[in-house]
This record gives structure tokens, C-alpha cells and sequence, in this order.
């Protein structure tokens, strides 16, 4: 399936767990330290570098652009150690994520709530990720180093859908789906 | 005493830490292989080729094969018949992290003052070196930029005898199956047994440096390896954590005697994208 960025509530409400989905638009990249300081800014009623609604965030940093590409390897990092800023976020309008591994019960809600949604990227595939980044910008805390916030423009994007709407989490039907149980 | 210059040091390392996050071992190329032979899972299936894919466009494009090029832990073994001359041992690795990231386009990915300002250090140093002094007269080095996702997925518990070996067995699966998807499966699973705290973290972190699959010398720790590595494939994780029957490719086991008191066990848990690189001087 075939979405293309800011999210709808109507896009969102088609995607479903274990759906394989390609993404063209627009991108922000945050991990941690950005996230803290998205939250604290949040928090204190400043601005945000960037307008949340509608929008995907990629828990990414990339490493350094070689010379004559846009950006290096490029794929996700471990989404739980965001957990603890999405509900905040989801609240203020963020819709989507895109990163990698399981979500606590919290951002499960948060997600089901807000009607947002959660895309997983295959961990460690970066080299072949980067090649769906055209642009990358640094648009805030350029002082992060690797986890400034950056703008990337996107073609293709594959990604899986994780955690949707209706509660659905992709990680626990497959892992229930292969696993064996050991009576001994 | 055979002398090596320290300026080599540098550039050995600095090549090592290059080579190591973009060229993936042809040991972890074929164990992906097998995998996708054996995978039942379709979307397993399709991860196992995308990261195949990866380490084919990674050689070709020279990109390293994962954005996190690690923290840079160096094994040194300084044979007693060999000094290095012309600079400091620990200075000339750390210069050749120095140079490796910074010509290599990998990122930076260390910071300073760990529970509080987390200031980058801007070069990936310092690393994290461990030695070993040896007989011979050579030095050898081998670079392993470790990646954040799966070493926060490892763990260290210090069992009692009375737990014995299925106390080690539910501690190695227990621990893989609360990883889930995080640490970027199919994985390779460090296993260290016995010693002391440290000792058994560095056993499980040096477990991680053995070919891919190879069997333990030890035929006790061989069948445990293949218990462990049966029950892991049977959490049905799958690569990418997308469902499946291969969670990891291997898991390696080392020992070392303990206390009469003890039964320290560390799990040290590598990705697929599992980089180490060797040179001798």
C-alpha cells in the first residue's frame, strides 16, 4: 500500500497490523535527547521547531552524509526508549512513528486515543533505507550531533504497520503465530 | 623486544573500524543464508532478504551496514616480546577511532557525563580497550563497534549454585524472549559462565567474536549452546521480530571456574549486524 505524508484520520483508519506500506513525503527525524527537549518545550508552552499535526516522526540518526548523497545509513533506532515522551506528543498532535521493536501498554493507548499509528522499518537494513532518503535538512539542535532534528524528504519508504488503531500489534500475532511451548 | 610503531597502530585501527561497519563477515553472510533457507515465516523471510540486500549495497556503496557504528571496544593481545614505540598504546587506539569515524563518514555516537549533560564527544572516542598480555611478539587488534540497541537488550545476573545449569538455561532465554524485537533479531547470543562480575561480562562479550555457529571445543558447552539455541528459536520472534523460527543464529558459551559461593551468568546480545574486524602487527 502506497501513503504519502502528512496522515489523515482516513489513511490512518485503513492500516492495519502486519500491513506492508510504502511512505513519499515528508519525514521529521527526533530520538532521544530531541525528544526530551520536544517534551520540555511542550511542557513550558514554548513553540516546537516543527507543526506536529499530521505529521511521522523517524526515531533515527543517521550517520554522516558521504560526499554527493544526502545522507548516510539511515534506518531505525529502538522505539521503547521514546515511550516515555509519545503520549505528550500524540496528545499535540503528532500521528505517526516509525522505528523499531515493541511499545509500552501506555504508548499502545496513547496510539489507539489519539488515532495514530506505529511503522516499524527492518532494524539494521540501513545502507538499503538510505536509499529512499532524497533530501535531509537540520532543522533543530543542531548541537545533538547526530540527534538533531532533522526534515527528510522520502520516496518509497518500506515500512511495516506495527500497533494500529484498533489495538492490533503486529510483533505479538507473529510471535504468537510461530511460537512453540515447551511442556517439559 | 620487537618494536611497533604506535603511528601503525593508529592506522590499523582506523582501517579496522572502517572496514568493520561496512564489509559484514562472510561467517554472518552465510548464517543469513541459512536462515533464509530455513525460515517458514514469510515476513521473516522478507526481513532475512532485506538485510542480505543491505550488506550487498552497504560493500558496493561503501555505507556502513547500520547508522549506529557503535561504541568501539578493542580486544588488544600485546605479545611479551613486542613494545610499541613512538606514542602511548592507548592513545594510538584511541587516534585511530579518531581517524576510522571521522574519514569514514561514521557516526559519532558517544557522549560524556552518561547520567546527566550526555554532551557528544564529537569522535566516537574514547573507546572501550581491553587487554591481554600473551606469549609471542606480535599485537594483535580487533575492533568491535558494538551498537546501543542490542547491548541495552543484554544482562547480568548472579545466579546461586542451586540454580545449576537450568537456572543458566531460563536466565538466557528469559532474557532474549523480554528482548523481543528491540535488539534487531535474527541475533547472536553471548553467553559468559562462571568468574567474577566483570569476568563473566567479558567472557559473554568475547563468546561474541567466535565465527558464527562454531561450535564450543567443549563438548558440555557445545550441547548447551544447542539447547539454548533451539529454545530461543522456539520464542517464534523471527527476524525482525516480525514472527518466525529463527530469533538467532547462533549462541556461543564461554566458562571460566567461579566461586564455590557463585554462578555469575552475563548475556551479551549481538545483532545481525554483527562487526568484527583483526589485524596482527
Amino acid at each position: 500500500m502506497q501513503i504519502s505524508t502528512p496522515l489523515t484520520d482516513e489513511v490512518i483508519a485503513g492500516l492495519h497490523a502486519g500491513d506492508a506500506v510504502s511512505i513519499t513525503g515528508t519525514l521529521y527525524v527526533a530520538r532521544d535527547a530531541a525528544h526530551k527537549r520536544l517534551v520540555d518545550a511542550l511542557e513550558a508552552g514554548r513553540p516546537l521547531p516543527f507543526d506536529l499535526r499530521g505529521q511521522i516522526i523517524y526515531y533515527m540518526g543517521p550517520s554522516p552524509a558521504p560526499p554527493g548523497r544526502p545522507i548516510g545509513s539511515a534506518g531505525p533506532t529502538t522505539s521503547y526508549r521514546m515511550d516515555p515522551y509519545t503520549p505528550a506528543l500524540l496528545r499535540a498532535g503528532l500521528k505517526g512513528m516509525i522505528g523499531k521493536g515493541n511499545r509500552s501498554p501506555d504508548v499502545r493507548d496513547a496510539i489507539v486515543r489519539y488515532r495514530a499509528i506505529y511503522f516499524a522499518s527492518v532494524g539494521g537494513a540501513a545502507a538499503l533505507i538510505a536509499r529512499s532518503v532524497r533530501e535531509a535538512e537540520v532543522i533543530a539542535y543542531p548541537e545533538l550531533g547526530p540527534e538533531a532534528v532533522q526534515r527528510l524528504e522520502v520516496v518509497d519508504l518500506p515500512v511495516i504497520v506495527i500497533n494500529d488503531v484498533y489495538g492490533g500489534d503486529a510483533y505479538e500475532a507473529g510471535k504468537a503465530a510461530y511460537r512453540r511451548e515447551r511442556t517439559a | 623486544m620487537r618494536e611497533i610503531q604506535a603511528r601503525d597502530v593508529t592506522e590499523t585501527v582506523a582501517r579496522l573500524c572502517q572496514e568493520a561497519c561496512i564489509d559484514l563477515g562472510e561467517d554472518v553472510v552465510q548464517a543469513l543464508e541459512r536462515a533464509l533457507r530455513e525460515e517458514v515465516s514469510p515476513v521473516g523471510r522478507a526481513a532475512l532478504e532485506q538485510i542480505l540486500e543491505n550488506a550487498r549495497v552497504a560493500r558496493a556503496e561503501r555505507m556502513p551496514l547500520c547508522q549506529d557504528t557503535g561504541l568501539t571496544v578493542v580486544f588488544v593481545e600485546l605479545g611479551q616480546e613486542a613494545r610499541v614505540v613512538g606514542g602511548a598504546l592507548p592513545e594510538a587506539i584511541a587516534e585511530g577511532v579518531r581517524k576510522g569515524y571521522t574519514e569514514g563518514y561514521l557516526r559519532k555516537s558517544v557522549v560524556s557525563q552518561p547520567y546527566s549533560a550526555r554532551i557528544n564527544t564529537r569522535d566516537n572516542t574514547p573507546p572501550v580497550i581491553h587487554y591481554d598480555v600473551v606469549p609471542g611478539d606480535r599485537l594483535r587488534l580487533t575492533v568491535v563497534p558494538k551498537g546501543g540497541g542490542s547491548e541495552n537488550m543484554s544482562a547480568l545476573r548472579m545466579l546461586v549454585p542451586a540454580d545449576g545449569r537450568q537456572g543458566v538455561v531460563d536466565l538466557v532465554v528469559s532474557c532474549v524472549d523480554a528482548a523481543g524485537a528491540n535488539p534487531c533479531p535474527p541475533i547472536i547470543v553471548g553467553v559468559g559462565i562462571g568468574g567474577t562480575v566483570e569476568k563473566a561480562t567479558l567472557l559473554a562479550k568475547r563468546a561474541l567474536l567466535r565465527p558464527v555457529g562454531q561450535p564450543s571445543p567443549n563438548a558440555e558447552d557445545a550441547a548447551l549452546e544447542a539447547e539454548l539455541l533451539s529454545r530461543i528459536n522456539d520464542l517464534g520472534i523471527g527476524p525482525g521480530g516480525l514472527g518466525g523460527r529463527c530469533t538467532a543464529l547462533a549462541v556461543h558459551v564461554e566458562t571460566f571456574p567461579c566461586h564455590i559461593a557463585s554462578l555469575p551468568v552475563a548475556v551479551n546480545i549481538q545483532c545481525h549486524s554483527a562487526r568484527h574486524k583483526e589485524a596482527v602487527l
